[in-house]
């Protein structure tokens, strides 16, 4: 059997005994714990007063940026895993393959600096 | 063949869970209390147990009998799967993790060609958790808890990576019994020696590689100086506020099986791992008067006076004798020493939390988007440069 087709097995096996087992207390709760229904009970938390409104509400934008340009930082360290493990092997060329590749990411950051993409306001 | 291997993982899966909810969640929460306690000059528990040691044990049962309520205008589905997502997440990081060698055979569950990428996936996980809570709970500070949680972790996952590639890039290995066994190749940790002949020399790099890194995971377990997320007087719990009982210890069991995931691969990546640190027999008695002479100032101060230092002098003492031990030339097991680095960095972490106040979510994102990822690139390109030129 392939080593990395055992490999996932064991993952996949610990995802499933992992939900099994994050259940289970869930379901002594159930068994345990007394279930008295008020309607007072489950009114959403407001430090106390009833709330008002919705909180699926409209949000700041700024985390939609955020998160744009985190989705291009992240598929760029994407590609430097496989990189990295090689780079050794590859010598001069690699680095200076990788050193264009990063420059050229440098000045997407500093565009999206200068735009102020990054600022919190 | 596939039912034995079967019942070995559902084995050890029960095996890692249970020593995240022993070791991870209940002494870990112990520990927090005991170590804040002695910060603030308090006693912490004291009275279920010995030292309080059962407090959580006491916790967990009272949570135990403790209703769920599920508020009416939650999302119920969403609001009742993220506590579970946010536990299974932090189970899956401990696959990867060698916990040192008997036998001749590695302690891992399994040795995955791309455990640290792995991890770092697996650790990512939690933030989905975190998000539909925060979001499906229908609650103002829930929903704020839960956008701050995602926007922070995205923004700090891209350092925690470049911290992650630049291991990859020295040991030339992404799965972490590889990168264990460079650090031994080249005898020292990567925080402080890069592969001959640079040595010492890249300290540095190693030193920058390595706080970018620990920076970024106390930012992804949402800890203080990061724990906007949740913190307490403006958001009372964050994204967990409208949980109660057992889902509100399941988000609880997944922060501190997190963190102490997060130590473990910075044991693993920057701190030798198992490793037994090998030092002269003249730096092991260094070391051992070191531990005496804290001992020392303690009992002839007037600090032996408070109560609270009677563990670090315990703990100096206990030190002192191990020192003195390895400096005759005595080695302990390596899971002893993997799990003394551990408790290490988990220390360091939790003295960070009761030293540091929090930070506002501007200069959260700048340090960051502005300070460590163009620190990360550059470090990573530094260190490539001299492998390039003086590491053929």
């Amino acid at each position: 059997m392939p080593k990395v087709l055992l490999d996932w097995f064991y993952v996949g096996v610990f995802a499933v005994v992992g939900t099994l087992l994050a259940v289970l207390p869930l379901v002594v709760v159930w068994l345990l714990a007394p279930r008295v229904d008020l309607p007072q009970k489950t009114i959403t938390y407001e430090s106390g007063v009833i709330p008002f409104g919705q909180a699926w509400a409209q949000f700041n934008v700024r985390y939609y940026l955020f998160a744009l340009v985190f989705v291009v930082f992240d598929v760029e360290v994407i590609y430097l895993y496989p990189w990295a493990v090689v780079f050794r092997q590859l010598g001069a060329v690699a680095f200076v393959e990788m050193l264009m590749f990063l420059l050229i990411l440098l000045v997407g950051l500093a565009y999206a600096w200068r735009k102020g993409a990054l600022e919190w306001v | 063949m596939w039912a034995i291997e079967f019942l070995k993982a559902v084995g050890l899966a029960v095996v890692i869970f249970t020593f995240l909810a022993v070791v991870g969640a209940m002494i870990g929460v112990y520990l927090e209390r005991k170590i804040s306690a002695w910060i603030q000059a308090r006693l912490g528990p004291k009275h279920v147990g010995p030292q309080g040691l059962l407090q959580t044990v006491a916790d967990t049962v009272k949570l135990l009998q403790k209703e769920h309520i599920t508020p009416r205008n939650a999302d119920a589905l969403i609001f009742n799967s993220a506590p579970v997502i946010v536990a299974v997440a932090a189970l899956l990081d401990w696959v990867v993790i060698p916990f040192g060698t008997a036998g001749g055979r590695v302690l891992v569950v399994r040795d995955l060609s791309i455990g640290v990428l792995y991890f770092a996936a697996m650790a990512s996980i939690t933030v989905v958790g975190i998000l539909s809570g925060g979001w499906s709970s229908n609650n103002k500070y829930a929903l704020l808890g839960g956008l701050r949680s995602a926007s922070q972790m995205i923004s700090y996952e891209i350092p925690l990576a470049l911290g992650i590639v630049w291991v990859a890039m020295v040991a030339g290995t992404l799965s972490t019994v590889g990168i264990v066994n460079a650090q031994l190749t080249q005898g020292g940790w990567f925080m402080f020696k890069l592969p001959p002949p640079i040595g010492f020399l890249g300290a540095p790099f190693g030193v920058l590689a390595g706080v970018t890194f620990l920076a970024s995971a106390t930012a992804e377990v949402n800890r203080v100086p990061f724990d906007l997320p949740e913190a307490e007087s403006e958001l009372v719990a964050g994204y967990f506020a409208e949980y109660t009982g057992m889902r509100f210890a399941l988000f609880q069991l997944g922060e501190y099986g997190e963190m102490f995931g997060m130590s473990a691969l910075a044991t693993i990546m920057f701190f030798g791992g198992w490793a037994e640190p090998r030092l002269e027999p003249w730096m092991w008695v260094a070391v051992t008067l070191g531990f005496l002479v804290v001992a020392a100032i303690i009992l002839l101060t007037g600090a032996r006076r408070n109560l609270l230092v009677r563990p670090i002098v315990i703990l100096s003492l206990l030190g002192a004798v191990v020192s003195i031990l390895m400096a005759l030339g005595a080695h302990l097991p390596s899971v002893v020493w993997f799990l003394v680095k551990l408790f290490a960095l988990v220390f360091f972490l939790m003295w960070m939390r009761w030293t540091y106040p929090r930070l506002r979510l501007d200069q959260l994102l700048n340090l960051s988007w502005k300070v460590l990822l163009p620190l990360g690139l550059l470090n990573l390109l530094a260190t490539g440069l001299i492998l390039t030129v003086w590491g053929r």
